[in-house]
């Protein structure tokens, strides 16, 4: 017995059904399953420049006859679900499973969408966990429920079925046998010819999924007093059960798409009351309602944001937990940008120069918090290249030189390098930051293709992100570091400056990889300190002014020398260090 | 019975270890666990929280206020911001270590003062230590985390056997030391 992560057990899970290629995108908070994975050594695990590409090669694989799976978060859905559709008509050859991991609540995440929707809308089945044990069995079981209905098969998370710990227990591994290829364009080739008759075994297979369904080993009924009965899934069962206990029945649904018919009205006949208890949108509700079962749903629970025991428990019988509060008000504590941080240059100058600036989704969005107050958009993953093209065209060449898109490495090579060919090809005056920290950050370090590392560090073939950009179009390409505060403003001027489009590569590893060597801390001369807070401009974390002057926490700062160079007095240095200073 | 430890700081402390660690030592005494991190943006030196819940058979992996027989924070303002999560004779461990937020940082907020006394007056057993010190007595700052589960080993009635296990399980064995000398620190800490 083990404790292990939701997505540690989903890998597990992996590991023992003998999948064979693993191919993701990383995306909190679903990240974890293919770091996990690529520990199996029996395994081959990827990371691949974005979902869309994940998701191809996972069906790649199948159609090759390898169990296959590729993972990512709510908004990866989006990039991969092209393929997905296609594949719902396609079906398997080795059972293909694609994890999904939703984010209610956005702990980290610029929307809160609902993947179920994805399972209706493409006509595959879905199945959801509970918790650890689940996510680990549930995987197995949706590797046979793919081969057996030949039907890709989804695997929804949240983030607290995903991040949270409990208790697997293992199995050994099986290996999944890949048999000889043979060539069968029918079920393959989806031109229209041969989609016609794949759209009726969609629907066939639906009616099938549907019977399976109504007597599955996803769903199963607990018993409890019958004056309440919940319908529920994923973690909002947990919710339920701890807000509820004995005082309610409960028809859990493993399997949440296609939903059964004939077990939810028999659940609902046994009981007085219905409730659907389900975080995001009203998918099982809409359900029992065309079923013409009376539920209380969405009209109770909200659609917004994620459930809890207490939330429950308050609705349905106006039940509250006593608690003390602090007697004063306690300061918010937003994330920040890490101490030596290599963004935090670069939003200093821009925040200095006033221009608009297309964000992305990154560590560095976090650019957009005061002080640095830096960014102006932030919609999806290489919006910030396609979007300032847009701004610039209806701006009219007005914003050409005064504004930018920002974009990280990873983000670049996931979706940026199309946007860039657009910018190049249909020609605005637009300017680029990639700022290639050598890493993808945000999720946690995990290595990317323009780095050189593979997903199990060793060393790998290195997009050269300068190559690219000349080589759609842009002439104009120059490297600066982002810590030299004067050379980055002199060279965002020039390039604003210039009549042709460009990319500045702001270039410097996050100051978190341990591979970075950090300088000594720098110290404050507190003598030639006169308190004039230039140094607070950068919103270092290392940085205060509590004591009336600056003061640098010694055990945040890495001595990236930023708040050095915007010292007019000399007040801050290495060498004050064990002087008469802080 | 369902009971509920919180862990709450600041991200970059080490609280997911902590959790982690927590979590192993509840698992090898037989007890059903769940234990619930948030990762991602939060963990950009935001205020994180942890989650470790234990007992027969455990439902939710969240906790929410009025609810923790225990808060251990890392951060002085974290043990304010986090106080309404504890339940009614719930306790508190907290450092005593201040580290400024960003609206403190910028001079659009103030650090509370006198906190513990604060959390003391609504009535809460408050075990206040300087976890910093003692990091830095064993050999690192890192180790404030161990420092505490030190502290909380005296509290939740499991042998020390079971914790020195998890300590090694839980951290890499090229700082196993330094670590061991800061639990050993923590452990001594008057409760």
């Amino acid at each position: 017995m083990k404790l292990m992560l939701g997505n540690q057990a989903v890998a597990r899970g992996l590991y023992e059904a003998g999948v064979d290629v693993v191919s993701s995108y990383p995306g909190t908070p679903s990240t974890e399953i293919t770091e996990f994975a690529a520990k199996y050594d029996e395994m081959h695990s990827e990371w691949a420049p974005n979902e869309k590409v994940a998701a191809e090669v996972a069906i790649g694989a199948s159609i090759g006859g390898a169990r296959s799976f590729c993972g990512m978060k709510h908004v990866g859905l989006n990039v991969a679900a092209d393929p997905l559709f296609t594949a719902a008509y396609t079906g398997v050859n080795g059972g293909f499973v694609l994890a999904v991991a939703d984010d209610p609540g956005m702990h980290s995440s610029q929307n809160e969408q609902d993947s179920r929707h994805y399972a209706i809308a493409s006509k595959v089945a879905m199945v959801e966990p509970s918790d650890s044990g689940e996510c680990k069995e549930f995987t197995k079981m949706a590797y046979d429920l793919s081969e057996k209905f030949d039907t890709p098969v989804i695997l929804r998370l949240s983030t607290r079925v995903a991040h949270s710990q409990s208790i697997v227990e293992e199995c050994d591994r099986v290996q999944h046998d890949t048999g000889a290829y043979e060539k069968h364009p029918e079920k393959y080739v989806m031109m229209p010819a041969y989609a016609r008759p794949k759209h009726i075994f969609v629907e066939e297979r639906t009616a099938k999924l549907r019977e399976y369904a109504e007597n599955c080993p996803f769903n199963r009924i607990e018993w409890g007093s019958d004056e309440i009965g919940v319908i529920t899934s994923g973690i909002s069962y947990q919710y339920a059960k701890e807000a509820l206990g004995d005082r309610a029945s409960y028809l859990k649904l493993g399997l949440v798409n296609p939903l059964p018919e004939k077990m939810i009205k028999d659940f609902a006949a046994k009981v007085k009351k219905v409730y659907v208890i389900e975080e995001l949108d009203d998918v099982i509700e809409t359900h029992c309602r065309k079923l013409g079962i009376d539920v209380v749903g969405k009209e109770l629970f909200t659609f917004i944001g994620e459930y809890s025991q207490s939330y429950i428990k308050g609705k349905i019988f106006g039940e509250k937990d006593e608690f003390d509060t602090y007697p004063a008000e306690v300061p918010v504590r937003p994330p920040v940008m890490c101490a030596g941080c290599p963004h935090r240059g670069l939003f200093f100058i821009l925040k200095k120069l006033g221009v608009m600036v297309s964000g992305d989704i990154g560590c560095y969005t976090l650019g957009a918090a005061a002080p640095l107050s830096a960014i102006d958009t932030t919609v999806c993953m290489g919006a910030s290249v396609s979007g300032l093209h847009g701004f610039n065209l209806a701006r009219k060449g007005e914003y050409e030189g005064k504004a930018v898109a920002v974009i990280g490495d990873s983000t670049f090579i996931h979706s940026g390098i199309t946007g860039l060919i657009n910018i190049a090809y249909n020609a605005t005056n637009s300017t680029v930051i990639v700022l290639d920290n050598s890493i993808t950050g945000m999720t946690g370090h995990q290595n990317n293709p323009a780095n050189g590392f593979n997903i199990k560090g060793e060393p790998a073939s290195a997009v050269s992100i300068e190559a690219v950009c000349r080589a759609v179009g842009i002439d104009r390409v120059r490297v600066v570091d982002p810590n030299n505060l004067a050379e980055t403003e002199a060279v965002i001027k020039e390039e604003l400056a210039a009549a042709a489009p460009s990319v500045i590569i702001t270039r410097r590893p996050c100051a978190l990889l341990k591979s970075v060597k950090h300088n000594p801390p720098v110290h404050v001369d507190t003598e030639k300190c006169r308190s004039c807070k230039a140094c607070m401009k950068i919103g270092c974390p290392a940085i205060s002014m509590s004591t009336g002057k600056a003061r640098i926490d010694t055990t945040l700062c890495v001595g990236c020398g930023l708040c050095e160079q915007l010292c007019r007095f000399d007040a801050i240095g290495y060498q004050f260090c064990g002087t008469a200073t802080d | 019975m369902t009971r509920s430890i919180m862990i709450v700081g600041v991200g970059g402390q080490g609280t997911l270890l902590a959790s982690r660690m927590i979590g192993s030592v509840l698992l090898s005494q037989g007890f059903d666990v769940k234990v619930s991190e948030v990762h991602g943006m939060s963990q950009r030196g935001g205020s994180v929280v942890t989650y470790v819940k234990y007992g027969e058979d455990v439902a939710s992996p969240v906790i929410e206020k009025g609810q923790a027989d225990m808060i251990i924070s890392f951060e002085a303002l974290e043990a304010a911001r986090w106080v309404s999560f504890l339940k009614k004779g719930g306790r508190i461990v907290t450092n005593t270590q201040q580290i400024e937020p960003m609206p403190v940082i910028t001079g659009a907020a103030e650090y509370p003062a006198d906190i513990v006394e604060n959390i003391r007056a609504l009535g809460i057993d408050v075990t206040a230590l300087d976890a910093l010190s003692l990091a830095e007595e064993a050999g690192t700052s890192r180790a404030v985390n161990v420092v505490l589960m030190g502290v909380v080993s005296n509290m939740l009635g499991i042998d020390e056997a079971a914790w020195t296990k998890a300590l090694e399980e839980c951290v890499p064995k090229k700082v196993i030391e330094v670590n061991r000398k800061a639990f050993a620190l923590g452990r001594a800490v008057r409760i």
